[in-house]
């Protein structure tokens, strides 16, 4: 599904505080593949995944999605295939918007946004029902701002955002970073149902050794912009605990 | 009481100029100065035209298309050489001010006895009222354009992406583009302040486009203080809100000159006025603590 030839990425090349982000990364993800990436800080995890966004290009090497080469296509070109959920609740979601605003937006990733008015209520019943899904009770506030929502709350709903159209590829960025343990749960929970609902190709970075360990059918680890170790769902399903923190020991 | 009418008269006038910022300031968070350039423009391209004795149909698409231009060059200096919204706006208009200049061939257009968008029409037989009635239209007719633009799914893609702009591009919006189109059309309502004024005011100046931002700035200023002040989150009462802003703060201005300022001293008053709206609420947030 997704195939990274060689990627080279450096930042400020010349300059005094030159970053050399990732150094020849070599990756074939394969359809419905659950990819967890860990590594420590710096170690080029979200470098690598911005280059698949298309939200940062590579130097040198080539990306693919699906057989297509996209390796100079903009993010907001790679939409058709991807639907993302950042780090921070605020990046994915628009504040000053409603609920039900920031759905029809993402009900529309793959297409073009035209002049006419989409949100009927078709449209907010069908929203309602995928919001009741989550529990959370936020079914009956979808004329609320989103930035009257919580991250826990916000998160969830990017995620429930990234499957309203057709996606083939979801990309996690710590998605739980900024998130209390209870909603962290949630949200990641969530995430591996609809993974495996919509049967999704999907890259997750986490910090945290328990998901890496409880989700995703594949695991790498980072560090220095190489990849380190790369088990595949056998070997993963083998991995305990503590061999994963003497990876960062 | 003439005087008071008159005020209200230039704030219709105005308030194509705040439904422009409104549209640049707040949805798209870029504070745009072209502002000033592309107001002149609008009222050159109308007095030019109507002294060549053009039929409104013909002026009207033309301002708007000028007024666009010139919004769209800022977008394009601004998203496409990454330089900064500010100084985009600075050079356009900078550049404007010739170009306005050299249209005209002279620095003033008089429009006397020259049949306007106001004799047109003949709603009343005051001038006044006609005027009045002849500019409500023609400003609920561009509200209600622009309110179902900001609800169709292009117009919530635009208000996305001066709120979020790492998601809109997730989901698939050109936010390049987004700005340059949303530069055009503020720009384009702008210009159609311009048309309004010149034909109002009865002549095209070179300098009446001078600080005309804060006018429209003043205007957005009123209209989201009030906004928060009613926790309003519905589009059409907020582009109300938008058109209220602007009548009220000529009807202030109006006030001032009424009071026996000297006109001289109106630009002060103006800048005066929109700090204290500005700094009102974080003024009473301070002295509840």
């Amino acid at each position: 599904m997704i195939q990274i030839k060689n990627v080279h990425k450096v930042f400020n090349a010349g300059k005094a505080n030159q970053v050399n982000a990732v150094n020849g990364v070599s990756l074939d993800i394969k359809k419905e593949e659950f990819l967890v990436i860990v590594g420590p800080n710096g170690s080029g995890k979200t470098t690598l995944l911005d280059m698949v966004a298309g939200s940062v290009f590579p130097n040198s090497g080539s990306i693919a999605i699906d057989g297509e080469d996209v390796t100079k296509l903009p993010d907001y070109k790679r939409s058709k295939w991807i639907a993302r959920v950042f780090q921070n609740p605020v990046s994915g979601t628009a504040s000053d918007l409603s609920i039900i605003d920031n759905f029809r937006l993402a009900a529309i990733r793959t297409q073009s946004k035209g002049l006419s008015i989409g949100i009927n209520d078709t449209f907010k019943n069908q929203v309602k029902e995928k919001i009741s899904t989550l529990g959370m009770g936020l079914e009956n506030k979808t004329e609320q701002l989103m930035g009257t929502l919580s991250g826990g709350q916000r998160q969830a709903l990017t995620l429930l955002m990234s499957v309203i159209d057709n996606c083939k590829v979801l990309l996690l960025d710590e998605p739980t970073a900024a998130l209390d343990p209870r909603s962290a749960e949630i949200v990641m929970r969530t995430a591996d149902e609809l993974i495996k609902d919509y049967r999704l190709t999907s890259i997750l970075i986490t910090h945290n050794l328990k998901d890496a360990l409880k989700y995703g059918n594949r695991i790498i680890l980072m560090g220095e912009g190489l990849i380190v170790k790369d088990l595949d769902t056998e070997h993963k399903a083998a991995l305990k605990q503590n061999d994963l923190f003497d990876w960062f020991g | 009481m003439d005087f008071y009418l008159t005020a209200l008269l230039q704030g219709l006038c105005f308030s194509a100029i705040a439904l422009g910022i409104y549209i640049s300031m707040k949805i798209f968070n870029i504070p745009d100065i072209t502002t000033d350039g592309s107001y002149t423009l609008g009222a050159v391209v109308t007095a030019i035209l109507l002294t060549h004795h053009q039929p409104a149909y013909i002026i009207l698409p033309a301002v708007v298309i000028s007024g666009g231009i010139a919004g769209a060059l800022t977008g394009i200096i601004h998203t496409k050489l990454k330089i900064n919204a500010l100084l985009a706006g600075i050079l356009v208009m900078t550049a404007l001010y010739s170009v306005n200049l050299s249209l005209m061939g002279r620095s003033n257009l008089p429009l006397i006895n020259i049949s306007s968008l106001f004799t047109l029409i003949n709603i009343s037989a005051d001038p006044n009222h006609n005027t009045f009635w002849i500019l409500a239209i023609f400003v609920l007719i561009i509200t209600l354009l622009i309110g179902y633009l900001l609800k169709t799914d292009f117009g919530i893609a635009m208000r996305a992406t001066g709120n979020s702009e790492s998601m809109i591009r997730s989901l698939g919006v050109n936010t390049d583009r987004m700005k340059i189109i949303g530069l055009a059309l503020a720009n384009a309502l702008t210009a159609l302040s311009g048309y309004l004024i010149s034909q109002f005011q009865g002549f095209t100046d070179i300098s009446m486009g001078i600080g005309i931002v804060i006018v429209g700035l003043g205007s957005v200023i009123i209209a989201e203080t009030m906004i928060n002040w009613l926790h309003i989150t519905s589009v059409w009462l907020s582009l109300a809100l938008v058109l209220a802003g602007a009548v009220i703060f000529q009807l202030i201005l109006a006030v001032t000159l009424d009071i026996g300022i000297n006109p001289n001293m109106l630009k002060v008053v103006t800048a005066v006025f929109v700090l204290v709206i500005v700094s009102l609420p974080r003024l009473s947030l301070l002295s509840r603590k």
